[in-house]
C-alpha cells in the first residue's frame, strides 16, 4: 500500500478555499503544541497574537499602516508569478521608488502642496519601474535569471539608497546624521483617517480592484495566465513572451515604488538608510498565501500584519522571542503550499503491485 | 472617528490621573531595543542594566522589552505600545528611535521618555548618552605603548560624529604616547557582521597593523586577534573571553547608574527632562579589565583614567590640527559639546579620507 | 610603517589565505546547491540551511566540547531543514521559489530561538593543519599546507561531486533526472526519490557551510551571522554554470572581491565603501549575463528541468 498524488481532472473548487484555511488551522495547531511545550499557555499567547492587534482602534490602524506597503508589493508580485516572472527583488525595488520619490522633497525643499505630493508618487513609481526594467532587460536580452539577478539587485539598492542617505543628501542641519531633512506636511501624504491611516490605503484598495479586473476581466489577463502556464510557449494570440516579462516587471515594479514612496512620504516622513524591514520579502509570502489572488492577497496581507502586531504584543506581554513571528510567517506559507498541491492533485492508495505494474509498463 | 477621539482622550484622562507629579509607589520602565536582547554588545549592556533597575527596586519598579526593533515606524508603534500598555518611562536606545519618540511622546505627555543617542528633547522627553570618547583615547595611548609595527587597524560602521570622534581621540591618545602613529581605517557599513568584522581584521592585520580596535558590535574581531597571536580591544561588552590573550581593555558601557537614577526621579515624581552625556566620572564609560600589558601601560591607563575623571585631562583640548593642516580646536582651547557632537574631521596623522 | 622586504610577501600570503577562508563557507553550501539543481530542484532556502547548520553545529560543539560532533549535528540539522524543503516542494509539488523562500524564513527564525542561550559564548577554536618544513615554505607554505581542515574537505568535496556527477551511474541518474524527468521515469528511474536525496545532500553541505561560519570563522553564535552568504552561493552555481570546478575558481573569485575591497580601503582609495560592498553583487549580474547571453553554452550545463515540479503520470 503507497499513497501517491494523482493529477486531479479539474482544479478542486472547494480546495481552492478550503487550503489556505486548513494551512491556518494547521500552522495554528502546531503553534499551539509549540507553545504547550515550552510550557506558555497557548490559548493566552494564540489570544495575544491573532484577537487583541483587534480589540483597540488604534491598533487596528497599525495594522492597516503596516499591511498597506505589503498588500501593494504583493499585487504586483502576482502578476509576475502569474506568467511564471520569479521576481523576487520587491525589496530593492521598494528602495528605488523611494529614492526617485523623494528627489524632489529632498532638493527643493520648497515645493510643497497636492501637485508635489503627485509628482512625487509618480516619480517613486516611475523609479521602481525603471529598477525592474533592469532584470526584465537582462532576460529579455540576455537570458539572465531572474530570480537570481533581482535578488543581487536588491543589495545594490539598498547599498545606494544607504549612501545617498548617509552622503549626498544628509540633512545639513542633522548633526551629521545618516538620513535626509524630514519632509514638511506639504510633501507628505494626507491622513485621512484616525491618527495615522494615510490616502496610501485607498491607493492600495484601488490596485486590489485593478488587478483583480486586469486577471480576470481582460484579454491581457488572460494571455498572461495562459503564457505562465505554458513555460515553452514563445507567445500567446499576438502577445510575445517577452513583452509579457516586460510588462510584468513594470507592474510589479511601479508598485514596489509606490510602496516605497508610500512608506518614506508616509509613516516614515524623511528618506533613512533603509525604508523597509524586508516588506519585499514578506510580499512573496502574501502573493502566494493569498494564492496570487488579489482579494486573497488583501486577506492574506492582513493576516501577516496581524502576525507582526501580535508578535510584538506577545514580546511585550509574556516574553516571546520576535523570532517566532519569523518562524510562524514560514511555517504557514509551508502549510499553504503544500495544502494548495491538492487543489490540483488528490491522494490516491495505491497497491505496491500496481504500482510495480506501473513503473514496469 | 469622533468616537476614537473620546477614546482617546478617555485614555490620556486616566493616564493623567495615574501618574502625575506626586511620588508613585509602583511603577512600570520599559526599553526598545534595536537588536537582539543579547546580541553581546550595545543592546546586552541596556538588557543588563534594565535587569539592575529591577534587582535594585524589588517589587518597586515592574520592566519589559522589545526587542529587534527596526527603525522607522515599527519603532513608533511599539513606543506607542508601552505607552499606551501603562508604562511611566520608556527608554528608547538607539539613535533611529529620535523621531519616533519625539512623536509618540507628544501623544500622551504623561509619560516620560528617555531616548539615548539622539539630540530631540521635549518637555517629557530627555536625552542621554556617553562620553565613549574619553576611554577611546586612553586606548589610544595603550596601543601606542604595546604596537611594535606603530599601526592600529580600527574596523568602524558608518560615519557619524559619535564614530569619528571615537578615531580622533584615539589617535590623539597614541599620538600623546608615538607622535608617529599610524591608523588604517575600514569601513564595514554594519554595526553587526560578525563574518564581514573578521574579514576587515584580517585585512587591517595583513596591511601591517598589530592592534585592532572597533566600533562595530560583535566580537569577531577580537578572535581573530587572538588567533594571529596580536591584541586587540573590546567593545560595548567586556569581550576578554573572547580572546583571552589578545584582549586589552574593553570599552564597556554601563547604563545602570543612569537607569537607577532616571527611574529613582520618576518615583519621586522629580522627573525633569535633561540632557545627559556622561563619562568615566559618572561611570558610565567604564575601560576594563586591563588586561595582557606590562605594569607600566596599566599604570600609565590608569593614571590617564583617574586624570580624566578628576577633569585634569581634557582629551579635545588643543591645539589640535585637523588633517588636512588646518585648525581644529586652537591652542589652549577645548572643542565644546557642540562642536563635538557635529564632529566630522579628522585629526592629522590618520590615514584614511572621512567618507563624506 | 617601515616595511621589511619580507612583509610584502607576508601580506600577500595573509590576503590569499583570508580569501580562502572567505571562499570556504560559499563553496560548501554551492556544491550542496549545485547537485540538488542538477537533479531539476532550485532550492532558494540555502541561507536558512546554513543559518540552522551554524546554530545547531555551534550548539553541539560547545554543548559536548567536541567539534567534531558540532559538525556532525550541523550536518544532520541541515539535511532536516532540507527534507521539509523536499516534502513540501518535491512530494506535495509546490512551488520551488516559494518553498525556499519560505524555508530562508522559517530557518533563520529557528536558528535564532535555538541559538538564544548560546549567543556571546565563545566557541572553541579548531586547530589548523601544520606540516613541519611544508607549512613554513613561504608564501605557499601555509596557502597549501597550513590551512584549517574544512578548506581541505571543501575542495576534496568539489573533487568528489565533480567524479561523481560525470564519472558514475548515480551522477548519470541525477543528471538525467534534471534534464528529462520524464524519460527518466519511464527508464525506471525514481525522480522524486533521486531529487530528494540530492536535495538532502544540498542541505548536508549547507550545514557544513554553517558550521564553518560558527566553529571556525569566527567562532560564536549570534543572529543572521550567516549575512546572505546562502544567496551568494545560489548566484555562484549560476557563475559556474553547474561545473564543479568552475565553482571552486567562481568561490575565490567572490571571496576575493569581498577582501580586497577592504584592502582597499585599509590603503586609502577614497571611493565610498558601498560601492566597494556593491562589487560582489554586481560582479553575479555581469558574470550571470555573459554566462546566459550564449544560449547554446548555456544549455550544455544547465538542468533543463530546474525549477519544474515533477508528478509521475500513472
Amino acid at each position: 500500500m503507497r499513497i501517491v498524488l494523482e493529477r486531479r481532472l479539474t482544479p478542486s473548487r472547494s480546495m481552492q478555499y478550503l487550503s489556505p484555511l486548513l494551512a491556518i488551522v494547521l500552522s495554528l495547531v502546531t503553534f499551539f503544541i509549540i507553545f504547550v511545550l515550552s510550557g506558555i499557555d497557548p490559548l493566552k499567547a494564540l489570544y495575544i497574537y491573532f484577537v487583541e492587534p483587534l480589540t483597540a482602534v488604534w491598533s487596528i490602524e497599525d495594522l492597516l499602516v503596516k499591511a498597506v506597503p505589503i498588500i501593494l508589493i504583493a499585487i504586483g508580485l502576482a502578476f509576475c508569478y502569474q506568467s511564471a516572472v520569479w521576481n523576487i527583488g520587491a525589496e530593492g525595488q521598494l528602495a528605488a521608488g523611494a529614492l526617485a520619490g523623494s528627489i524632489i522633497p529632498v532638493m527643493f525643499p520648497l515645493l510643497q502642496g497636492p501637485a508635489v505630493i503627485t509628482a512625487m508618487i509618480l516619480m517613486g513609481i516611475a523609479g521602481g519601474m525603471a529598477y525592474a526594467a533592469i532584470p526584465a532587460i537582462l532576460k529579455i536580452r540576455f537570458n539572465a535569471n531572474e530570480t537570481l539577478t533581482t535578488l543581487m539587485l536588491v543589495y545594490v539598492a539598498n547599498l545606494f539608497l544607504d549612501y545617498m542617505a548617509r552622503g549626498p543628501w544628509r540633512d545639513p542641519a542633522g548633526f551629521n546624521f545618516p538620513n535626509s531633512r524630514p519632509f514638511d506636511e506639504g510633501q507628505m501624504l494626507p491622513i485621512i483617517a484616525g491618527d495615522s491611516v494615510r490616502i496610501s490605503i485607498v491607493f492600495m484598495l484601488v490596485a486590489v480592484v485593478v488587478a483583480w479586473f486586469l486577471t480576470t476581466k481582460t484579454m491581457t489577463g488572460f494571455k498572461i495566465r495562459v503564457l505562465g502556464l505554458s513555460p515553452r510557449a514563445g507567445s500567446f494570440g499576438g502577445f510575445s513572451r517577452n513583452k509579457m516579462v516586460m510588462l510584468t516587471f513594470l507592474i510589479s515594479g511601479g508598485l514596489a515604488g509606490l510602496a516605497g514612496i508610500c512608506e518614506v512620504a508616509g509613516p516614515i516622513g524623511q528618506l533613512r538608510t533603509t525604508v523597509s524591514p524586508g516588506y519585499g520579502f514578506t510580499a512573496i509570502i502574501v502573493a502566494f498565501l493569498g494564492r496570487l489572488h488579489p482579494f486573497g492577497i488583501l486577506i492574506a496581507g492582513l493576516l501577516l500584519a496581524l502576525s507582526y502586531m501580535g508578535g510584538e504584543g506577545a514580546q511585550v506581554a509574556i516574553g516571546l522571542s520576535d523570532q517566532t513571528t519569523q518562524v510562524f510567517q514560514g511555517m504557514l506559507l509551508f502549510y499553504v503550499l503544500a495544502c494548495d498541491s491538492f487543489i490540483y492533485y488528490r491522494l490516491k492508495f495505491v497497491r505496491e503491485r500496481a504500482l510495480d505494474a506501473a513503473t514496469a509498463g | 472617528m469622533r468616537k476614537y477621539v473620546v477614546a482617546l482622550g478617555a485614555v490620556a484622562l486616566v493616564a493623567g490621573m495615574v501618574s502625575g507629579a506626586e511620588a508613585a509607589d509602583k511603577i512600570k520602565a520599559c526599553f526598545v531595543y534595536t537588536g537582539p536582547h543579547n546580541d553581546g554588545g550595545w543592546s546586552q549592556q541596556h538588557d543588563m542594566a534594565r535587569l539592575e533597575v529591577e534587582k535594585h527596586f524589588a517589587g518597586k519598579v515592574e520592566t519589559a522589552y522589545v526587542e529587534n526593533v527596526p527603525e522607522g515606524p515599527d519603532a513608533e508603534r511599539a513606543i506607542e505600545r508601552f505607552a499606551r500598555s501603562g508604562c511611566n518611562v520608556i527608554f528608547t536606545t538607539s539613535f533611529g528611535f529620535m523621531d519616533p519618540t519625539i512623536k509618540v511622546a507628544k501623544k500622551f505627555p504623561d509619560v516620560k521618555f528617555e531616548h539615548d543617542a539622539g539630540y530631540k528633547t521635549a518637555d517629557n522627553v530627555s536625552i542621554y548618552n556617553m562620553r565613549w570618547y574619553e576611554g577611546r583615547y586612553v586606548q589610544g595611548q595603550i596601543a601606542a605603548k604595546m604596537s611594535k609595527t606603530g599601526v592600529a587597524g580600527y574596523i568602524v560602521s558608518f560615519p557619524i560624529p559619535e564614530v569619528v570622534m571615537g578615531i580622533d581621540a584615539f589617535m590623539l591618545g597614541a599620538q600623546s604616547v608615538n607622535p608617529d602613529f599610524k591608523i588604517k581605517v575600514v569601513w564595514v557599513n554594519t554595526w553587526f557582521d560578525p563574518g564581514k568584522e573578521a574579514d576587515a581584521a584580517k585585512a587591517l592585520i595583513d596591511q601591517g597593523a598589530d592592534i585592532i580596535v572597533q566600533h562595530t558590535d560583535s566580537p569577531a574581531a577580537m578572535q581573530i586577534a587572538e588567533e594571529r597571536g596580536l591584541h586587540a580591544f573590546g567593545q560595548s561588552a567586556d569581550m576578554s573571553k573572547f580572546g583571552p590573550k589578545a584582549h586589552l581593555a574593553s570599552l564597556v558601557d554601563n547604563w545602570t547608574p543612569y537607569y537607577i537614577e532616571r527611574v529613582q526621579a520618576v518615583l519621586d515624581g522629580t522627573w525633569k527632562s535633561t540632557d545627559t552625556w556622561d563619562g568615566m566620572k559618572e561611570g558610565l564609560v567604564v575601560l576594563g579589565p586591563l588586561t595582557n600589558m606590562p605594569d607600566d601601560v596599566k599604570a600609565l591607563a590608569e593614571d590617564s583614567i583617574a586624570k580624566i575623571k578628576a577633569g585634569e585631562l581634557q582629551v579635545f583640548k588643543g591645539p589640535i590640527t585637523k588633517q588636512d593642516g588646518s585648525v581644529g580646536v586652537a591652542d589652549g582651547a577645548v572643542a565644546d559639546d557642540k562642536t563635538l557632537l557635529g564632529l566630522n574631521w579628522y585629526v592629522k596623522g590618520i590615514d584614511d579620507k572621512l567618507p563624506q | 610603517m617601515q616595511q621589511r622586504p619580507g612583509d610584502v610577501m607576508t601580506m600577500l600570503e595573509g590576503i590569499l589565505l583570508t580569501i580562502v577562508t572567505a571562499a570556504t563557507p560559499l563553496l560548501f553550501a554551492a556544491i550542496g546547491e549545485l547537485v540538488a539543481e542538477r537533479s531539476g530542484v532550485l532550492n532558494l532556502g540555502v541561507e536558512g540551511m546554513m543559518a540552522v547548520g551554524a546554530v545547531c553545529g555551534f550548539a553541539a560543539a560547545s554543548t559536548t566540547g567536541q567539534p567534531i560532533l558540532g559538525v556532525l549535528a550541523a550536518i544532520i540539522a541541515g539535511m532536516l531543514a532540507a527534507s521539509l524543503f523536499g516534502i513540501v516542494a518535491l512530494f506535495f509539488v509546490a512551488n520551488q521559489n516559494a518553498t525556499g523562500v519560505a524555508l530562508t524564513l522559517f530557518g533563520l527564525g529557528l536558528s535564532g530561538l535555538i541559538g538564544d542561550s548560546f549567543v556571546g559564548t565563545p566557541g572553541i577554536p579548531i586547530p589548523k593543519v601544520n606540516i613541519p618544513v611544508l607549512s613554513d615554505l613561504p608564501v605557499v607554505g601555509r596557502l597549501i599546507f597550513g590551512e584549517d581542515p574544512f578548506v581541505y574537505l571543501a575542495v576534496a568535496l568539489a573533487l568528489a561531486t565533480w567524479w561523481f556527477l560525470f564519472k558514475t551511474r548515480g551522477g548519470l541518474i541525477i543528471r538525467a533526472v534534471g534534464d528529462n524527468a520524464h524519460s527518466a521515469h519511464a527508464l525506471g528511474f525514481s525522480v522524486l526519490k533521486t531529487r530528494f536525496l540530492a536535495v538532502l545532500f544540498g542541505g548536508a553541505c549547507a550545514g557544513l557551510g554553517g558550521a564553518y561560519l560558527s566553529l571556525v570563522y569566527t567562532p560564536q553564535w549570534t543572529q543572521a551571522m550567516t549575512a546572505g552568504r546562502g544567496w551568494i552561493a545560489l548566484a555562484l552555481v549560476v557563475f559556474a554554470s553547474w561545473l564543479p570546478g568552475r565553482l571552486v575558481v567562481g568561490a575565490v573569485l567572490f571571496g576575493a572581491v569581498s577582501i580586497l575591497q577592504l584592502h582597499a580601503q585599509a590603503i586609502g582609495i577614497g571611493i565610498p565603501s558601498q560601492f566597494l560592498s556593491m562589487l560582489p553583487y554586481i560582479v553575479t549580474v555581469v558574470a550571470l549575463v555573459v554566462i546566459s547571453r550564449n544560449r547554446a553554452l548555456l544549455s550544455v550545463n544547465t538542468p533543463a528541468c530546474l525549477g519544474r515540479p515533477f508528478v509521475a503520470d500513472s
